[in-house]
């Protein structure tokens, strides 16, 4: 129930992948034939990367994953455009990209944050006003890890093209839950994980419009056409090809699926749970991501109990060594005092099913009752 | 996740002494919900002895297992040996607790201590 986190790899990407550790080998740079192999599943691998999301195959660059992939698009753009040194994003980005930008702030570039409305929608309005003559990059993301809210990277796209920025998204948590198509989105650069998608960890890619002006952050021997250079991670890159290949087959069945799962579940919980708030879009809102607050309990002390039972989720409310802090995506939304501390994300995966949301809904029935029973809060 | 010593999950998953004491001699609460963590503890006092000691807990894992922790450590204790509990005799009666986990450990030692200067000064 924490697929917003990881997920499992898939039995057909292992068997994909197997053969790239010992049998093929080799180094795709190497021109005997054994690094031939290697090449050739390279590039069988970045068209299916393309294929999935309406690219060309030469705008695929592989990379360390989604955290690589946000840094890249960002330090590899922002100063390398001369004498733009503003770029936008929204105050809900992973850490990825809001670290990324503040070190960007370190170096003398300038940083507008757009705020979020109650249900984590950017506000487009302000975006747009944020725009200045010497703006580079635009980064938003195309949906939310904690509260699953999609944005309207469309509306983006037209400010974008309108004063001629570039556009990158941070695509992690929507590929293969929702369609993700670059030309649909209008964006330049888009970043995807593999290990959310049930391929192995340690492999994504950033994909980089044709034209889009870009300066490697990793140098040495001109790997991925110099913009990311390192030996390339071919079993990696062969099972996220696989897996991208297989979520996008899928797409349609799973996002039904899953769909069906969370709105049981979050029907379910309301249903049977009092003082309860579902954070982030009521429907501009991944298939997977269910996040409810629950008043009078704390998250860490949910995940704990919840844990007990066999759940495993997380939360944005954690304990930390100052005081209970809220996520800044729950900050950024304004939940209410009373609810932000209580906040539990459960994220859904295919191989979930309905039993399994049954088994959470009665794992969240006593926990919570537990909880508030030992809550001085709940009384009052 | 954090690694607990297991007899902080014991004592969070199995609390002793929920509840508030309706006719309580002394009673101490902290917190607020902006903070997070808020910590109540009642007791009942007879012949200078804690006779009984209750806690309600709103609050992390932590909070939640030191005031079971608290409460049973200082339930038949006489007033005055209630009062020279430390922070560390909770964190010992608790096997050690998580670096960084060691802020909220303190609260409920200071919600009794609320709760028995309550008694005192209602009974001067």
């Amino acid at each position: 129930m924490d697929h917003s986190a990881t997920t499992p790899v898939d039995p057909l990407v292992v068997d994909a992948m197997l053969p790239f550790f010992s049998e093929t080998f080799g180094n795709a740079s190497s021109l005997h034939s054994f690094g031939t192999e290697s090449a050739e599943a390279l590039s069988r691998a970045r068209k299916q990367v393309a294929d999935t999301i309406g690219a060309l195959p030469e705008e695929i660059f592989f990379t360390s994953g989604g955290t690589e992939s946000d840094n890249l698009a960002i330090r590899g753009v922002v100063p390398f455009n001369a004498g733009k040194k503003h770029m936008i994003t929204s105050v809900i980005e992973h850490p990825a990209v809001l670290n990324t930008c503040a070190f960007l702030e370190e170096l003398g570039h300038e940083v507008t944050y757009v705020p979020v409305d109650t249900d984590g929608v950017v506000d487009v309005d302000e975006l747009e006003k944020s725009v200045r003559e010497n703006t580079v990059l635009i980064s938003v993301m195309h949906a939310n890890n904690e509260v699953g809210t999609i944005q309207p990277l469309e509306i983006i796209s037209d400010i974008a093209k309108e004063h001629n920025i570039y556009f990158h998204t941070d695509a992690v948590q929507s590929v293969g839950k929702i369609p993700v198509n670059v030309n649909d989105l209008g964006v330049d650069m888009l970043s995807i994980s593999s290990h959310k998608i049930h391929g192995p960890k340690g492999v994504g890619a950033l994909y980089v419009r044709k034209g889009t002006t870009i300066s490697p952050i990793v140098f040495g021997g001109n790997h991925e056409k110099g913009i990311r250079s390192g030996t390339e991670n071919v079993s990696g890159i062969v099972g996220f090809g696989k897996a991208l290949e297989l979520a996008s087959e899928r797409l349609e069945e799973d996002s039904l699926h899953m769909t069906r799962m969370r709105d049981s579940l979050i029907s379910s919980v309301f249903d049977t749970i009092s003082d309860v708030r579902l954070n982030g879009h009521p429907s501009l809102r991944l298939p997977n991501n269910v996040n409810i607050s629950f008043k009078y309990v704390e998250g860490e002390s949910m995940l704990m109990m919840l844990d007990m039972q066999g759940v495993a989720v997380s939360t944005g409310s954690a304990c930390s060594s100052k005081s209970l802090n809220a996520s800044h995506v729950l900050s950024a939304l304004k939940i209410e005092d009373d609810f932000i501390h209580g906040s539990l994300r459960i994220s859904l995966g295919r191989e979930n099913t309905m039993d399994d949301i049954d088994h959470v809904v009665n794992a969240l029935l006593e926990t919570i009752a537990k909880l508030r029973a030992m809550s001085p809060l709940a009384d009052k | 996740m954090v690694l607990y010593s297991k007899k902080v999950i014991e004592e969070f998953s199995s609390p002793a002494n929920v509840g508030f004491i309706e006719d309580a001699d002394g009673v101490g609460e902290i917190g607020s919900t902006v903070d997070g963590d808020i910590i109540n503890i009642s007791i009942k006092v007879k012949d200078n002895i804690l006779e009984d000691v209750k806690f309600k807990t709103f609050g992390c894992v932590v909070a939640i297992s030191t005031s079971s922790a608290v409460s049973r450590l200082a339930k038949g204790k006489r007033v005055d040996e209630a009062m020279a509990l430390t922070n560390e005799d909770v964190i010992n009666y608790l096997d050690g607790l998580p670096e960084g986990k060691d802020r909220c450990s303190g609260f409920a030692l200071d919600a009794l201590k609320m709760a028995i200067e309550d008694y005192i000064n209602k009974n001067k």
